[in-house]
């Protein structure tokens, strides 16, 4: 059995997991507040 | 605690302390991760796979981690009516579900070549499903009581009562003793040779600035939709009517 494979395989799902977490929290952070500031400079 | 309690000072505070925890935790995650892969040597036992400890711990500290920061924050809602303390609960339960559903993969991954099978009704991996399905659990609730309104309580009494799961958790390994190993590391020390554990505390502070950069970005998305909503709310109200002059 190829230790590296399962090695490799669990490090991809926890590093990409992360980072689609932390790309997704910012995406919706950035559409969220560029909103909330036209809003209130509409005002 | 209440001096935060204005969005506005809160956010003077999120927005430096978001990068800044970016920043350190992409930097320490990633040297050590390349640590882990690259530098230390194979385990006598484990061989390679013990490379995936330095991954998996910091996955489950945080997912015990986040339900301690639910608890707290759910206390605070309860206790002192904190304005931002739902706001912080309803933002670390997907951070804290996304890292315990990682523990739990990569727990398994780990699992087949060191046990021979992906997955055991073993007292700490159940204990740790429970929490996962506490924090599916939580995220419904809290979503459908903040559709309801500002006042409901049954998301943060669910956030107290769920803290039962962690010392089950933590001591699962000592009450039952199956398939997943007893404590390494300690207070008192650890059964790890130091060669091979000097990553971790890397990985660890590391995943933690990024769990901490990933729950204040939700927080912030959720005030910044909340200003949206009321700016919306006041366009579209009807503008009264100037009030008539009262005679003298």
């Amino acid at each position: 059995m190829n230790q590296w494979a399962f090695v490799i395989a669990a490090f991809t799902v926890v590093l990409g997991g992360t980072a689609l977490l932390l790309i997704a929290s910012a995406v919706r952070m950035r559409t969220a507040e560029v909103k909330a500031d036209a809003l209130s400079r509409r005002q | 605690m209440h001096r935060f309690a204005n969005p506005a000072r809160f956010l003077r505070i999120a927005r430096p302390a978001t990068t800044w925890l970016l920043a350190i935790g992409i930097v320490l995650t990633l040297t050590g991760v390349a640590g882990a892969l690259f530098a230390i040597p194979p385990d006598y036992l484990q061989g390679q796979t013990a490379r995936i400890l330095h991954i998996h711990v910091p996955m489950a500290w945080l997912g015990m981690g986040g339900w301690t920061g639910i608890a707290l924050a759910s206390i605070a809602t309860i206790v002192w009516r904190h304005p931002l303390a739902g706001v912080a609960g309803r933002a670390i339960a997907p951070v804290g579900a996304t890292f315990t559903l990682l523990c739990l993969v990569s727990g398994s991954i780990w699992g087949r070549p060191t046990w021979g099978t992906w997955w055991e009704w073993d007292g700490r991996l159940t204990s740790m499903l429970i929490l996962f399905f506490l924090y599916l659990g939580y995220i419904g609730l809290a979503a459908a009581e903040k559709e309801r309104g500002p006042e409901g309580r049954a998301a943060a009494i669910f956030g107290i009562v769920g803290i039962v799961n962690l010392p089950i958790i933590h001591y699962s390994v000592l009450w039952w003793r199956t398939l997943h190993q007893g404590e390494s590391i300690t207070l008192k020390g650890t059964s790890v040779a130091p060669e091979i554990l000097w990553p971790l505390p890397l990985t660890l502070i590391g995943f933690s600035c990024l769990f901490g950069a990933a729950v204040l970005m939700r927080m912030r998305t959720e005030l910044a939709e909340t200003k949206v909503e009321a700016r919306l709310r006041r366009l579209a109200a009807p503008e009264r009517p100037e009030p008539e002059p009262v005679p003298a």
